[in-house]
């Protein structure tokens, strides 16, 4: 406190008594609102009890099986690639690759889709929202489940990852574009309509501005979380150090399986670092308190 | 752009328009700003084609290291079509309910297993939320002012959440030795990670001045987090982990495909073994379940988000 004391206010100035005879709102217990919350956290924990009784989750199964992960993780010092290092690092660049290419492709696909599912493009509704649902339903499967199907046109290896990424990120950001260009300003796009613009003319010179750093930054985004999803997509057989990962698990290979995995880290670590780098040049740095 | 800043400066307003004031720039300067125009545009297309083509180089890169073979997709593509139409289920109209039966002959266990995988998400979720609570407070640069303890919580929750919740149910299924615990444990640990960043994030995000009050009145540093912090922060984190409770659906859905047990196991099985029908029987149950699950999820966060406006 430079500069001396804040006013003093004298004790007697504030009365508790009256204030709650004043606002007896603020402090009486509102039953109500505690019985709902009781009622809500006793719901969660009856199916919480259920679940455990189900999935045969037990607090000895809990403990022996840490104590055997304890023992695990001792196996797997010291570090030792036992010779397969340069393995793991191409196919390490194999995952990235999968992660780039099928982020990239799904991108320069879902952009014009999106913009058929957009409200302010597409006023029709029943054509935006049966592309809306239709994205919907691609991105409800999971990247492994793609996986899986692409292996059974394309072989095994990883042309199937990358069409696996493909269609997921196909669902998911054609939802994410189309929302942005829902959300821009129509006022741009009005300005070039009065200037006697057409519609492409509005959507090249109004709406491709405003939504393309917004995209630019999503189809980052997704790369980021698509390098991990590349990295354990090899375990259905669809390249990436997936397979390796899989293959030394089930053979208790614990050496080098903590080096994979610690390289891993570094990796998506690294990819994380840049990508929001660039990310942030993009959009901007984000106001911080 | 001194001129034009002394031309709106002195300009005789009253007299003439703005515009042919502009016009009567003279000639050197108008030259010398329409150039600095020109070198602008032009530095900025050189920057976005430098950026066309590092990614279109990257691109190529990758498609290399991927094996990508457009040749080999187009080739094989009836393939897919094929495969579609193979799981496809054969349903005739004057047959409808007997080829529906026997479409789904093993429903009852198929629900089951469609179950137990909710109920790992549901666990992975509620655990991993609990965690993730416990834990952004720790790591919220305004509330904690120590830098080890901050630096360790934000270590722990970035491993959490770096490592695939896949990969430590892989882990924790030869440590658990059975299938549907692992899956759940391994989506606690993820999700704890994932919502902890998230919800540290909230929590640097909060009004401070309520801190300070319930701080001035001698509260610790518990009470202070109960009275101040918790009211402003819990409507984003309710709204954060049922987000996550939809992404754990879908990967609890294929936590079965290493052995975690629930639908994903089952599914596996049936794309291996090419019980065509089954694997489009399947795949219809997950399909709806997400596309539910998304559906209540989403309308629930528009009423918390609602709520919140409300306040």
């Amino acid at each position: 406190m430079i500069g001396g004391h804040p006013p003093h206010r004298p004790p007697g100035d504030v009365d508790p008594a009256a204030l709650a005879a004043r606002y007896p709102a603020y402090f009486r217990p509102s039953w109500r609102n505690r019985a709902k919350v009781g009622a809500l956290a006793a719901a969660m924990l009856a199916l919480l009890f259920l679940a455990m009784v189900r999935l045969e989750i037990t607090p000895e199964r809990f403990a022996a099986g840490l104590l055997r992960l304890g023992t695990y993780v001792r196996q797997m010092l010291p570090p030792d690639s036992e010779g397969r290092f340069w393995f793991f690092v191409e196919a390490l660049v194999q995952t990235l690759g999968i992660a780039f290419a099928g982020t990239l492709t799904a991108a320069i696909l879902a952009a014009p889709v999106s913009f058929l599912a957009a409200r302010n493009i597409v006023p029709n509704i029943f054509a935006h929202f049966a592309v809306r649902r239709g994205l919907d339903v691609i991105r409800s499967v999971d990247a492994l489940i793609w996986a899986l199907i692409w292996i059974n046109v394309v072989g095994l290896g990883p042309f199937a990852g990358v069409l696996a990424i493909i269609c997921v990120d196909f669902g998911g950001l054609g939802k994410l574009f189309s929302e942005a260009i829902e959300a821009t300003d129509a006022r741009a796009g009005e300005g070039v309509i009065s200037t006697g613009g057409n519609q492409l003319h509005r959507i090249r010179f109004a709406l491709i501005p405003q939504v393309l750093p917004v995209m630019a930054s999503q189809v980052l985004y997704f790369f980021e979380s698509n390098v991990r999803s590349a990295t354990i997509i090899g375990i259905v057989g669809a390249g990436g150090v997936g397979q390796y990962l899989a293959e030394m698990v089930r053979m208790l290979d614990l050496q080098p399986l903590g080096i994979l995995v610690f390289m891993i880290l570094v990796t998506v670590a690294v990819i994380d670092l840049i990508s929001s780098r660039i990310r942030l040049a993009i959009i901007g740095r984000p106001p911080r308190s | 752009m001194v001129a034009l800043s002394a031309l709106f400066l002195f300009g005789d307003f009253d007299a003439e328009p703005l515009l042919p004031a502009i016009h009567q720039l003279p000639e050197a300067q108008s030259r010398a700003l329409l150039h600095t125009y020109r070198d602008a545009v032009a530095a900025k297309r050189r920057k976005a084609w430098l950026g066309f083509v590092v990614v279109a180089v990257l691109y190529a890169l990758a498609a290399r290291a991927a094996d990508v073979r457009p040749g080999a997709f187009f080739a094989h593509i009836d393939n897919f079509t094929s495969y579609i139409v193979r799981i496809l289920p054969h349903l005739t109209l004057s047959n409808f309910a007997g080829d529906m039966a026997s479409w789904y002959w093993n429903f009852g266990k198929w629900l089951l297993l469609l179950g137990d995988t909710l109920l790992a998400a549901y666990v992975g979720t509620l655990l991993g939320a609990v965690g993730a609570f416990l834990l952004c407070f720790a790591a919220s640069a305004n509330l904690t002012s120590s830098r080890i303890l901050r630096a360790l919580a934000r270590r722990w929750l970035e491993f959490c959440r770096t490592v695939p919740d896949i990969v430590f149910a892989m882990i924790f299924l030869i440590a658990f030795k059975s299938g549907p615990m692992a899956g759940a444990v391994a989506l606690t640990v993820h999700t704890m990670g994932a919502l902890g960043k998230l919800f540290a994030e909230v929590v640097e995000n909060i009004d401070m001045k309520p801190v300070e009050g319930v701080t001035a009145t001698g509260a610790s540093w518990l009470q202070t987090i109960r009275f101040a912090v918790v009211p402003q922060v819990m409507q984003s984190f309710a709204s954060y982990t049922l987000l996550r409770f939809e992404i754990n659906v879908r990967s609890a859905s294929v936590m079965g495909f290493i052995g975690a047990g629930g639908i994903g196991q089952e599914f596996i099985v049936a794309i291996r073994s090419f019980y065509y029908s089954d694997v489009s029987a399947m795949l219809v149950m997950i399909i709806v379940t997400v596309f539910v699950i998304d559906l209540l999820t989403e309308r629930l966060r528009h009423r918390l988000a609602g709520a919140q406006a409300h306040r």
